[in-house]
């Protein structure tokens, strides 16, 4: 039964390897064994799925604000308008003015050419932090800071789109991203907002970004694989992806009021920290599972596994535990965005409910196949190293 | 019978635990010492060399084990101190905290003594790639701990037993007051009856204070460090680089009492409004940090005229106290020149991501202690900021309420309102 404080979805923007928007993205996973787009040579022996071609002007009206940002913080920017388009919230004052912003967020990019001098550097000086006093005060462009900081990803969206509601920046990998959908929609069903922008991105291209995963050996190298078929493979199993996603929830009263579009309803929104060095990892995915309220029959599940190996081997493990679950790991086709990763769940799993279809199978040796129309889609983000969540995304 | 509910008819949400760190010491004791000594924490930088440096002073703590170990190890340290000590006042259990963790503290980045180390140890191919050879050799999974933005907060998850997924935050220099805004928020819910909000940061290095320092934000008054925080004052020049971490205890009224606990104060309301006119600086009007201000008051059910005292944001930089003053005297109109301001950073310096936890703190403090900490170093007032900023000498006085503030590069602007009874 629908409650006028029911969270539902009305604006979706997506990029990544696939393209832009909602609608590319399924035309894009409709499609029977889809190949995905992949950068294999830029970041040997590393395999990542770059961006596509993007045009920053259709969302970032002024190049002053472009030459503020680099690529991520462009990329997310760029992710928030497309949502607030698709929601019809974009340059309308009233609506963006009284709008929450939760933002899910990594850090910026470094400066790789000052790094590598100071790093050469390094080789043949001792006094080394003399040597990052004299590089860092001579070489860093100053406004570079701004473009590196977490929160200023939220602090660009507020001054290109102005949304000014109120601003939060979570951190904390695969779980900001959680979090951030959980705190907007309790937001929502509690009365605190009407409206909320919630997302994040990640920009992959960066060798700072693979240093994040590569410090604890979780990349996977030598030929691409699907997520669900790297284990055994060299490396540790994650090939990332670069790309955003941002949703508009909105409480369903205030979505009616102004006659827009739901694509879905998002029902429970769960999280956990399991202590994965004490074995905890299986019962939490369990737990979460059954706090889902998952309905009966038949469903569909949009699984945000990153490859990793413990991590989605215990995923894959707890999904076919249950038989009525047909999992779709898209990161065998977008590669996993980090932070951005469970909006982008929760966005494909809505899109879903929409076209009252669900997608094929992705990896057909590892998948089974979904019939018939999926009136509820799960999904999921099991951190490739710490926090977990899922959503239960239902027709309107 | 105590009223439990708030004007919103939301649970009311006390303080039970304060726990606090600053370059003036460890504990609630002796930084109220300090603070109301008028003693200021700025001091040389020793943690590196300050060679090519503009900035030679800082508020940096340098007196924690992890100090000289990178802003990961530090932060954490600073956060488990000061969580520490809340919860040890609270009386609950301190391995078994049993609610949600949020935490503020600073964006983690690869460390360069890191860096430095990883690449001279091999010496095949140059950059990045000899960069990514090496980590993915590494057996140990310390220095990947280091660059992920969820650790910290996993870490003082574990050590204090808090439920759930923690969230770690960052709203920029308003992040503390932000860990303390979602605690309250979670409270009034329903979803929990008591929460752990800290403010931490201990990310003072070389690279951050040059990226400050780059932007102009920071003073350059290096030969008395003690007087370079001079906010409100005509010849402030930048804020202090400065590390510190705040926790609190929250509970709702209702459940404190239930098991006996002492009430520290209220947390009474909280007000949030991002600015979108520029990456660093202000809109003129000042409309977002009034809109928060005011946000703030509403939450709380008190009109202006029933605050008794603002810990200002007060940072010593220019810009920030011309807003801060424009937007308290649109806000309390005449009575502004006449109501006490203080800023905490006088003494302790900007602690950024930790600055509204430990400000909160000491709000609490000055409720519980009837003494309004000074705003030291006002040796020269700026005439365009009519201000009564408890100049250089602490005040006795009866404050039944206070305004907390704090406003972010980016944008992002949390005012909070305490008080000292429930009603």
């Amino acid at each position: 039964m629908s409650n006028p404080r029911d969270v539902v979805i009305t604006g979706i923007g997506l990029v990544s390897s696939l393209g832009e928007g909602p609608d590319a993205h399924w035309q894009k996973l409709a499609q029977p064994g889809l190949q995905p787009v992949l950068e294999t040579a830029r970041f040997a022996p590393y395999t990542v799925h770059p961006l596509p071609e993007i045009d920053w002007n259709l969302q970032i009206a002024k190049r002053g604000d472009q030459r503020q940002m680099e690529t991520w913080q462009r990329l997310g920017t760029y992710a928030a308008g497309l949502a607030l388009d698709d929601a019809g919230i974009k340059g309308n004052d009233e609506l963006c003015t009284t709008m929450d912003m939760v933002v899910a967020a990594g850090g910026g990019e470094r400066d790789e050419a000052v790094d590598a001098a100071i790093l050469a550097a390094s080789e043949s000086r001792n006094d080394r932090d003399v040597l990052l006093n004299e590089k860092l005060t001579t070489e860093l462009r100053p406004t570079l800071f701004l473009a590196q900081l977490s929160n200023l990803l939220a602090g660009n969206i507020s001054i290109v789109h102005k949304v000014t509601g109120s601003s939060r920046t979570f951190m904390g990998e695969e779980g900001a991203g959680v979090s951030a959908v959980e705190t907007a929609a309790a937001r929502i069903r509690s009365g605190q907002s009407t409206h909320v922008l919630v997302g994040g991105a990640f920009q992959t291209e960066h060798s700072d970004m693979l240093l994040g995963y590569e410090l604890a050996g979780y990349l996977h190298r030598g030929p691409w694989k699907p997520v669900w078929q790297r284990q055994g493979a060299e490396g540790g199993g994650v090939v990332s992806g670069s790309g955003g996603a941002f949703l508009v929830l909105e409480q369903r009263d205030h979505a009616m009021s102004r006659g827009r579009k739901i694509y879905a309803e998002l029902g429970p929104v769960v999280s956990g920290r399991a202590r994965r060095s004490r074995g905890e990892l299986d019962a939490e995915i369990a737990g979460l599972l059954s706090q889902a309220a998952l309905p009966n029959g038949r469903l569909l599940a949009m699984s945000g596994a990153s490859g990793a190996h413990a991590a989605t081997t215990a995923e894959k493990t707890a999904l076919d535990a249950v038989e009525t679950i047909a999992a779709r790991g898209f990161s065998t086709l977008t590669g996993h965005m980090k932070e951005a990763q469970f909006p982008f769940a929760v966005a494909l799993a809505a899109l879903a409910v929409d076209r009252k279809a669900a997608y094929p199978v992705f990896d057909a040796a590892a998948e089974k196949p979904f019939e018939g129309i999926p009136a509820s889609v799960l999904a999921t983000a099991i951190g490739y190293h710490q926090f977990e969540g899922m959503a239960l995304v239902k027709s309107a | 019978m105590t009223n439990f509910r708030d004007h919103m008819g939301r649970p009311i949400v006390a303080v039970t635990g304060i726990g606090v760190v600053t370059s003036l010491g460890v504990g609630k004791a002796d930084n109220w010492a300090a603070l109301t000594s008028g003693k200021s924490g700025i001091h040389p930088i020793t943690r590196f060399p300050v060679d090519h440096l503009n900035t030679r002073i800082s508020g940096m703590v340098d007196f924690l084990d992890s100090s000289s170990k990178g802003a990961s190890p530090l932060t954490y340290e600073l956060a488990e101190t000061a969580a520490h000590e809340a919860v040890a006042e609270s009386g609950l259990d301190s391995s078994d905290f049993g609610g949600p963790l949020f935490l503020a503290s600073p964006p983690v980045e690869l460390d360069w003594h890191e860096r430095f180390s990883l690449y001279n140890s091999d010496k095949q191919d140059a950059g990045a790639e000899r960069l990514l050879r090496v980590a993915r050799g590494l057996k140990e999974l310390d220095i990947f701990e280091t660059t992920q933005f969820g650790s910290i907060a996993d870490r003082l998850a574990d050590r204090f037993g808090t439920r759930g997924l923690p969230i770690t935050l960052s709203t920029a220099c308003a992040s503390g007051a932000t860990a303390i805004q979602l605690g309250v928020e979670a409270i009034r819910r329903g979803e929990c009856d008591r929460a752990l909000s800290i403010g931490a940061d201990g990310s003072a290095t070389a690279e951050a204070l040059i990226r400050f320092s780059l932007l102009s934000a920071l003073s350059t008054h290096n030969d008395i460090p003690e007087k370079a925080s001079k906010p409100f004052s005509k010849d402030r020049d930048g804020f202090v680089l400065a590390e510190g971490s705040g926790a609190l205890v929250l509970e709702s009224l209702e459940a404190a009492l239930a098991r006996g606990a002492t009430v520290l104060g209220i947390l009474r309301g909280c007000g949030e409004k991002a600015d979108d006119f520029h990456r660093t600086r202000s809109k003129p009007d000042g409309s977002p940090a009034i809109a928060a201000v005011r946000a703030a008051l509403a939450d709380a059910g008190l009109s202006k005229d029933e605050i008794d005292y603002v810990n200002a944001h007060g940072t010593s930089t220019p810009e920030n106290d011309k807003m801060e003053h424009l937007s308290l005297s649109t806000v309390f109109g005449e009575r502004i020149g006449s109501m006490p301001v203080s800023s905490n950073k006088s003494m302790i310096g900007h602690t950024l991501s930790a600055a509204g936890a430990v400000e909160a703190a000491f709000s609490l403090m000055t409720m519980r202690e009837s003494v309004i900490p000074p705003t030291i170093n006002y040796d020269n007032p700026d005439p365009a900021i009519v201000l009564d900023v408890v100049p250089n000498k602490k005040r006795n006085a009866e404050v039944r309420s206070v305004l907390s503030n704090s406003f972010g590069f980016g944008g992002q602007n949390t005012c909070l309102v305490m008080a000292r009874e429930p009603v």
